[in-house]
């Protein structure tokens, strides 16, 4: 058992070997299925210099947020950043290189880095100020770019249940990148709300098999909600 | 009279077949929800991972784990499918969804679709819209038709693409038009609109066929 228990003690632990000028790439979309101790603890740590790949970054003072609030991140990689107002001025500033990748082009990015296909590609993109130095290649009389995978040296994801194992299930949208940054990471760390003893998932409702993971770490979680909508009831 | 926000999403409605897999941009598309004509079912599906998308929650449905492309409060129906966002995209990508409706800075006789960036402003980045553009088999763009006098139907669009030769058909508050042939070709007018004024609101060229019956709701 022991060489597969990947529960690990403290987030200092899961986190251990991470150090300036590495590439993250985070699970999550908004503030939703977010890692978000993880990320407080990178903020703690003081690491700079960071790649950080993810779909957004944070708002001011939560999630990805708060690493640039430190100013520890030199480029971020996302398909949408406009929650951010510490964003907009780092960018402006020159403080901060960002490069903005279509949400879809991004989220197989990552699934090709995980997967062992170093480039593909899509249509996505075309005739776009996203196509610029891209090959293009045609096929079937359509054009298509070339876009390249990406994998980092540690991918952080939040599940809803694992076991020892690793095996992970998400819940509902919470799920979004996190299966895909699961399989990119050199280590992957993934915090979850509950580990549960061996044998009580099914199998059959994995999501994330624990192959992927290499460090687990039960977390409690805020869980924020960026635009709360309702319907009077 | 130029159609409201909500009458417009009221037409865009209109376009809704049974059984349909319907992806809603933000803004006036995501109105298109609140008209679904009676007698059929849709399902929206939104990029984050949820095709299947059920009403806003009450105060007490509230669940974080549950948020649309608008990062909004959701609901899921029943008949709901929750997948990760390389699957989400795959749908778009591999033209699964039938029908996706778009909001536009500018579109151009071309079927060019500009809609994520104004250079000079504040890029925010062009989340899923490039997707949704390259990989829809069916869009429709919902747009203001001039804003301040100053055309958004162009020979050809002057913000940077969003997507290439993706739109054929555009819905805006003052009429209904097809892209084809180098285009747009006037279908429908907006109750009261005449057909000068869209004319004249029209930089890109016009087809105006013989007869171009007024809008219903």
């Amino acid at each position: 058992m022991a060489g597969f228990d990947k529960r690990v003690n403290s987030l200092e632990e899961a986190l251990q070997g991470l150090t300036d000028n590495m590439t993250i790439i985070v699970g999550g979309f908004g503030l939703c299925g977010i890692p978000e101790n993880l990320i407080a603890q990178i903020a703690r740590m003081g690491v700079k210099g960071l790649t950080v790949v993810s779909n957004n970054c944070g708002v001011d003072d939560f999630g990805l947020g708060l690493l640039l609030h430190k100013r520890q991140i030199k480029k971020m990689i996302a398909s949408y950043v406009g929650e951010n107002a510490t964003f907009e001025r780092q960018l402006l500033s020159g403080e901060l290189e960002v490069e903005l990748v279509p949400q879809g082009t991004l989220a197989e990015r990552i699934r090709a880095g995980g997967a062992g296909i170093p480039a593909f590609y899509t249509a996505t993109g075309y005739g776009t100020p996203v196509a610029e130095g891209k090959e293009v290649r045609a096929f079937c009389g359509r054009n298509y770019i070339l876009e390249r995978a990406i994998t980092g040296d540690f991918a952080l994801i939040k599940g809803w249940k694992a076991d020892w194992y690793g095996n992970i299930v998400y819940r509902y949208t919470a799920r979004n990148f996190n299966p895909a940054v699961a399989t990119a990471g050199r280590i992957t760390v993934a915090e979850v709300e509950e580990i549960v003893e061996p044998g009580q998932l099914d199998p059959n409702e994995i999501h994330t098999p624990g192959i992927y993971v290499d460090r687990l770490i039960q977390g409690t979680f805020e869980k924020r909600i960026e635009r709360r909508t309702t319907r009077p009831s | 009279m130029a159609l409201t926000r909500e009458q417009m999403a009221q037409r865009a409605a209109r376009e809704l077949r049974d059984g349909d897999y319907v992806n809603l941009g933000i803004g006036i598309p995501t109105l298109v929800a609140n008209y679904v004509p009676p007698g059929i079912d849709v399902m929206f599906h939104s990029e984050n991972g949820l095709i299947g998308v059920g009403p806003f929650p009450t105060e007490d449905e509230i669940d974080a784990d549950l948020i649309n492309a608008g990062k909004q409060t959701i609901t899921a129906r029943v008949g709901a499918a929750v997948f990760s966002s390389e699957e989400s995209f795959a749908m778009i990508r591999g033209g699964h969804i039938d029908l996706t409706i778009l909001g536009a800075f500018e579109v151009d006789i071309e079927g060019n679709l500009a809609s994520w960036m104004i250079p000079g402003k504040m890029v925010k980045g062009m989340g899923g819209a490039m997707d949704l553009a390259a990989g829809a088999t069916n869009i429709l763009v919902v747009m203001t038709h001039a804003i301040d006098g100053k055309s958004k139907l162009l020979n050809r669009c002057t913000l940077p693409l969003t997507g290439r030769g993706c739109v054929r058909r555009v819905l805006t508050d003052l009429a209904y038009l097809d892209i084809a042939d180098g285009a747009f070709i006037l279908r429908e007018r907006a109750p009261g609109v005449s057909i000068e004024e869209i004319k004249s609101k029209t930089e890109g060229r016009l087809i105006i066929p013989d007869s171009v019956p007024e809008m219903q709701l």
